[in-house]
């Protein structure tokens, strides 16, 4: 397998009022397909490296490298560009845009890909079709529950075709069912050989992921293989 | 293009309330400035209409009693005018006078034509008249120099005596009878509301020869050159016209009541000013009044950009680059800001077009001090222009301001 994402020897650190050192010389290696989880306390830095992976924040030192390109020192617009291309986002709290129907949002991305508006609805009414939203597509995102929510948010991120899926916490305010079902449509988006890389502090959600990075402190605290795991999240057994 | 349309139309219709507050910024804005400019510009129409064409730069001359003793006169002496004065006038102050004349009043007379008769104040005049009075002629023509020089019984008279007189047939060269002389009438002027509908005008060498008048004439009216264009020259003037005067009729400079002047001029500086102050105030009125919309539609569009950074940050985490987000911005405070700029302009001149043609048909106690308050529709737009630039800048600094807002930190915005 290809390794999709490089770091070598991150660091970042804060400067409002006292110097507040978040990353200290992370070095990971994320191969293409792989499901990854994030495990870390709060302050452990975990949201940070999921910013700078997600090439929404800088760092100080060190070099990422993604997709084989170095992403350092770039411009907004050059950032904006790698995000479209390369990146699909999952957040904790959907981040869906109040004014825009479920096709609308999903179909955003492709908007900044100059993707012609009949074509952009047409594309994301097949993936909110996947996702089983297909007859919510003209429903306004605070007609949605949380799960159709972040379903539509998937659907968001997956149809600019990225090379990875960053999840921040994505079932983090979703109750215990409505976190199965987004899971389940994760693991099924993960087995068509898309990188995902999940920031969580639920062991559950960790358990059904590939590999667990713990970060403790700014630091890679442990890596751990969990390529055998047969228990999902919230235990519920063997997701297809 | 197309696309970007649809976004804004996205948002502007899913936004109703923003933008209907921006929008009525703006409307209200223009509004309030067009039916500002519009009831100035009535104002000063009126003045302008109640001038009409009357000369700004003729000076009339009357003769007084003196007030004051001088040289070896009593007070108490009436000065009478004469053709003297309208000559020194003429020769002495050839580059401040274009053109003297004399008048002579010679009262109400009778004047009849078969059995139709009415009383007339008979004036004795020069051709100049004509300008100096302002008249228009309906029929014929007005008094000409051969008429002084033959000093023929030549009459002008007014619509309304010939209405009297003749009814509807003509008038023109057919004898009146002004108190047992027969004139022949050459003139029929026009009257409106300034003339005196029953003046009647003769040769001003006739009324002389005629009435015993000698060579005294009531009263003497001279235009100003164009050398008398403010009012330091004119106090200037003035003041060695009536010096000239005095000595002329040996009355003391400093006697006010001897002669008596009426400067049509002076009156005309004063209205100036008036209409120069009506047009300065309605103009800062105005400036103030598109200020206070600039400034409106300025804290929407700050509210309105503050409240849409978390948007902004999920566009960006997406893929839109700062540009892209600016662009939106601003194309959308343009559309808003001319589509509501023209609202407002359209309601402004359609509401001054009412009222013009409301006080054009005659409507309302207000005709003479209001007259077409309509505004110049350069002005109108180059206003509303003014406002849309305003909208656009007063969402393009926080836009810009917004996009600059780190993504993560702008994601994080509540």
């Amino acid at each position: 397998m290809s390794t999709i994402i490089k770091l070598k020897n991150i660091n970042k650190t804060y400067y409002n009022g006292a110097p507040l050192h978040v990353l200290k010389g992370i070095d990971l290696e994320i191969n293409r397909g792989e499901l990854v989880s994030i495990m870390g306390a709060s302050g452990s830095g975990k949201s940070t490296l999921l910013n700078i992976l997600g090439i929404l924040d800088n760092y100080d030192t060190g070099e990422y490298h993604l997709n084989n390109e170095l992403i350092k020192n770039l411009s907004e617009t050059q950032a904006a560009h790698f995000r479209n291309k390369l990146i699909g986002f999952i957040f904790q709290s959907f981040n869906l845009i109040s004014f825009k129907n479920a096709m609308e949002n999903v179909a955003l991305p492709l908007y900044y890909q100059k993707v012609s508006r009949k074509a952009r609805n047409k594309i994301a009414l097949e993936y909110l079709d996947k996702l089983g939203l297909k007859e919510w597509a003209h429903h306004m995102p605070n007609e949605l529950s949380g799960g159709q929510k972040q379903r539509v948010a998937i659907a968001r991120a997956l149809i600019s075709k990225p090379q990875i899926i960053l999840a921040d916490e994505p079932t983090g305010a979703l109750d215990s069912k409505t976190s199965a079902e987004v899971l389940e449509v994760l693991k099924k988006v993960n087995a068509t050989g898309m990188t995902m890389i999940i920031v969580t502090h639920e062991s559950g959600v960790a358990n059904m992921t590939n590999k667990i990075i713990r970060l403790k402190d700014g630091i890679i605290e442990k890596i751990e293989d969990n390529s055998e795991h047969n228990i999902s999240a919230f235990g519920i057994q063997n997701i297809k | 293009m197309l696309s970007l349309l649809y976004e804004i139309l996205t948002t502007i219709r899913r936004n109703k309330m923003r933008t209907f507050l921006t929008g009525f910024a703006v409307a209200w804005g223009i509004f309030m400035l067009i039916v500002l400019l519009g009831s100035g510009n009535g104002l000063k129409n009126a003045f302008s209409e109640n001038w009409g064409d009357r000369l700004i730069n003729v000076v009339q001359v009357w003769g007084g009693r003196t007030n004051i003793p001088y040289a070896g006169f009593q007070s108490g002496r009436w000065i009478e005018l004469d053709n003297k004065d309208i000559q020194f006038t003429a020769a002495e102050f050839s580059d401040e006078v274009n053109f003297a004349i004399g008048n002579v009043q010679l009262g109400s007379k009778n004047i009849s034509y078969g059995t139709e008769y009415l009383a007339s104040n008979l004036q004795g005049g020069s051709p100049q008249r004509l300008i100096v009075a302002g008249l228009k002629m309906a029929q014929g023509r007005y008094i000409n120099d051969l008429d002084i020089r033959e000093k023929r019984k030549s009459i002008v008279i007014s619509q309304r005596a010939k209405e009297i007189l003749f009814k509807k047939d003509d008038a023109i060269g057919k004898k009146v009878n002004v108190a047992g002389i027969n004139y022949t009438v050459v003139g029929v002027y026009y009257i409106d509301d300034r003339q005196d509908a029953t003046d009647s005008h003769i040769p001003l060498s006739t009324a002389q020869i005629v009435y015993n008048r000698g060579i005294n004439v009531s009263n003497l009216s001279f235009t100003l050159s164009d050398k008398i264009n403010d009012e330091p020259s004119n106090t200037d003037f003035m003041n060695r016209y009536k010096k000239r005067f005095a000595r002329q009729h040996q009355i003391s400079p400093d006697d006010d009541n001897a002669i008596w002047y009426s400067n049509r001029f002076e009156s005309y500086l004063e209205i100036s000013n008036v209409n120069r102050f009506i047009n300065i105030a309605v103009w800062i009125i105005g400036i103030f009044t598109l200020l206070s919309g600039i400034v409106g539609v300025s804290n929407i569009m700050l509210i309105t950009v503050r409240e849409r950074t978390r948007e902004f940050g999920i566009r960006k985490a997406i893929g839109a680059s700062p540009l892209s987000i600016l662009k939106l911005v601003v194309l959308e405070s343009i559309f808003i800001t001319t589509i509501f700029g023209y609202i407002g302009l359209m309601c402004g001149v359609g509401l001054t077009e009412l009222l013009a043609g409301f006080f054009a048909s005659g409507g309302g106690e207000s005709r003479s001090i209001f007259v077409n308050p309509t505004v110049d529709i350069n002005v109108a737009i180059q206003a509303t222009l003014l406002l849309i630039i305003a909208g656009t800048l007063a969402g393009f600094f926080p836009a810009l301001k917004a996009v600059k807002i780190k993504t993560i930190e702008a994601l994080n915005n509540r």
